[in-house]
């Protein structure tokens, strides 16, 4: 994974609450056997109408937005199902920092596995920043949003935070411990399945 | 002090404990269907990594597949596609495969209650966030996105945070157990946490409104547990959950010994403290409908609908939120639930497709017919359950009433295979999700029990079943 650099950028306002991962990216997608290439099917029922026509009252069809890595939306983004295919859409199509009031729980650690920073702030601030035009900068290091009139503080784990700055594998440091999981393979009481 | 339930698995799974960062935990089961897996395999071919334990993960094929004649080609090539890597997957790492002509294919969380797989005490995980529904025998189950599969294949293990624990209590029997069922119970306890109430949190269902279900209503209500946001939900195991494994194929040879030490161990202890606390009486539930485009939305079959300032409590972007459910539902605020006319029903998914669900639902439809206007169908949760269906009979009461009886999977519940609503259509569904276009593009879906779905398949609109006679 590669790490994360800190990111300036103007924000795309998203203004609705209990953005589920079926909008984000809708099952006909889901059959794909790759990671890659999502991204062009991002929202795609709200970018496109029936007959695959660009809905031009839709935020990310307004040519302003184009390029921009920042997303900001309203309370509970991501719930409903698991798919990481939703996070992989987000990255391929150019977003690395997803702002919002809450997450849902799987769609919150499966950015964290693909090098995505959502950032959880309070809605007050979530709601001025909806309205932020200007262009502004995402300091993960110092945990920091720099907008033009004022500096937001916000929390991340710290365990969190050293995965994406050092991009690291999970797996390869899981694997530092398995002497640690084989003691536990051998008191396990719960039988196999086969 | 005393300990939850949720606490007692979580420490019986601790292999690495670290302070201010997440445990690595022990994953005893592992459930891999085909969508949420190939990129996973290939993650493990790069790197060249094996799976550590082939003999606690079970693969099955669900989402994608056809419910009809299973003996014609799967038309859609990019999901033969995905069913065919299943198979090659699971040929090179070595895992088990109930592939779409075992009599053991099903949907993932139908299957592995039913073949003893599912076990009280046992972390559980799978590429899917209903995994839920595994916590009904007392398991802590956890839907995981495609990272963390490829981590479990490689480790069986997971760095996870440890959720909060969430008491919702459920008081009081049903007093009318045909027409109030698991499904209107969960729907009410949605309703009232929200659909991001139990974020973070891992839901232990308790009370006598739970203990007095049977085991497929016990899946249906942990099944849902993560349409109110939250990580699992449990209920401690009890002589009917021992019962229902008893003897199942996969069912352990030592099981006996396991359910004595279950006995003692897997309950929550009376003095153990949760973090937070929901009750409710079940003499308040009543059949539920869902009104809108989340679980959240909705309300008992006797309502109107409500206006979003009622539904919103002061909250400006609920109330934008239901204003959007609305117009995408095309209803009005104020219609009367039973007013609103339905073109399909389907009875199927993980949270709604098994035995119990089918025999409640026959009950309705028995001598009579669907309604010219409605297309019916009945997708059972398994091969098994469809087989065990048939024997009682039930698919000949479905068929002369004019529902379509089908093969095994996830169906319309999200519209992966050809069951797909139209634009505009607007669907009875025993599913979970009511989500904008989740059963088709365009298409409008309304949550509620199979007993409400078979009702209203006969009238064509919705109907208030405690007003029919169901014994
Ligand atoms: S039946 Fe529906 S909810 Fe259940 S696993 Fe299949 S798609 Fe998911």
């Amino acid at each position: 994974m590669k790490p994360f650099e800190n990111v300036k950028s103007i924000v795309t306002p998203l203004d609705k609450v209990n953005i589920d991962t079926d909008q984000i990216i809708p099952k006909q997608f889901l059959k794909l056997v790759q990671k890659s290439g999502f991204g062009k099917f991002l929202f795609f029922n709200w970018r496109y109408d029936e007959n695959e026509n660009i809905k031009s009252d839709f935020i990310l069809n307004d040519s302003k937005y184009d390029g921009s890595q920042i997303l900001v939306a309203g309370d509970n983004f991501g719930c409903g199902s698991s798919r990481e295919h939703a996070v992989w859409a987000l990255d391929d199509y150019g977003f690395s920092v997803i702002i919002s009031s809450s997450f849902a729980d799987i769609f919150f650690s499966n950015c964290f596995k693909n090098g995505l920073l959502p950032i959880s702030l309070e809605s007050k601030i979530v709601e001025k920043l909806l309205q932020e035009t200007n262009v502004i900068e995402v300091d993960l290091n110092n945990q920091i949003i720099k907008t033009p009139s004022e500096n937001i503080h916000f929390e991340i784990n710290s365990h969190k935070k050293k995965i994406l700055l050092e991009g690291l594998d999970d797996i390869s440091q899981t694997f530092q411990f398995e002497d640690k999981i084989s003691e536990f393979e051998k008191k396990s009481t719960i039988p196999s399945v086969l | 002090m005393g300990k939850t339930l949720f606490e007692k698995i979580w420490e019986s799974h601790i292999v690495v404990e670290k302070q201010n960062s997440p445990d690595l935990i022990y994953i005893d089961r592992h459930l891999v269907h085909e969508v949420t897996s190939p990129q996973a395999f290939d993650g493990l071919r790069m790197n060249n990594r094996k799976v550590r334990r082939p003999d606690l993960t079970i693969a099955t094929m669900d989402h994608n597949v056809p419910t009809s004649d299973r003996s014609l080609p799967i038309l859609d090539q990019t999901s033969a596609v995905q069913i065919k890597t299943l198979e090659n997957n699971c040929k090179d790492f070595g895992i088990k495969l109930f592939d779409i002509n075992s009599p053991n294919q099903g949907i993932v969380h139908v299957i592995g209650p039913q073949l003893g797989i599912t076990l009280p005490g046992s972390t559980i995980v799978c590429g899917d966030s209903h995994t839920s529904t595994h916590g009904a025998f007392g398991a802590l189950a956890l839907g995981i996105g495609t990272s963390e599969v490829e981590h479990v294949l490689a480790s069986q293990t997971l760095w996870l945070e440890k959720p909060k624990t969430f008491e919702v209590r459920v008081e009081g029997k049903r007093k009318n157990t045909h027409a109030v069922t698991a499904k209107d119970i969960i729907l009410s306890i949605i309703k009232n946490i929200g659909t991001a109430g139990g974020t973070g949190t891992v839901i232990e269902y308790r009370g006598e409104g739970i203990t007095d279900l049977s085991m497929d209503q016990r899946m249906t209500i942990c099944n849902m547990s993560i349409e109110g946001g939250a990580r699992a939900g449990l209920i401690a195991p009890d002589e009917k959950t021992f019962d229902y494994l008893r003897n199942r194929e996969y069912t352990p040879k030592n099981y006996e010994s396991l359910v004595d030490s279950w006995k003692d161990n897997l309950k929550t202890d009376s003095d153990a403290k949760f973090d937070k606390t929901f009750i409710l009486n079940i003499d308040d539930i009543a059949p539920q409908v869902s009104w809108g485009t989340n679980p959240g939305m909705t309300c008992d079959v006797d309502e109107p609908i409500p206006s979003p300032d009622e539904f919103s409590n002061g909250d400006s972007n609920q109330k934008k939120g239901a204003e959007k459910a609305l117009e995408y539902m095309a209803l009005e605020s104020g219609t009367m639930i039973e007013d609103i006319k339905i073109d399909r029903v389907f009875i199927g998914s993980c949270t709604n497709a098994r035995l119990e669900d089918l025999i409640e639902a026959s009950k309705i439809i028995k001598g009579q017919k669907v309604t010219s206007t409605v297309d019916a169908m009945v997708v059972p949760g398994s091969q098994m359950v469809k087989k065990q269906a048939e024997e009682m009979g039930l698919d000949k009461i479905f068929i002369e009433a004019n529902f379509e009886w089908r093969e095994a999977g996830c169906s319309m519940c999200l519209g992966m295979n050809p069951d797909i609503l139209s634009p505009g259509e607007r669907c009875a569904s025993t599913s979970n999700r009511n989500f904008e276009g989740r059963q088709g593009n365009g298409g409008r879906t309304h949550l509620v029990s199979p007993v409400m779905a078979a009702a209203a398949a006969i009238h064509g609109h919705f109907v208030d079943v405690r007003k029919l006679d169901l014994n």
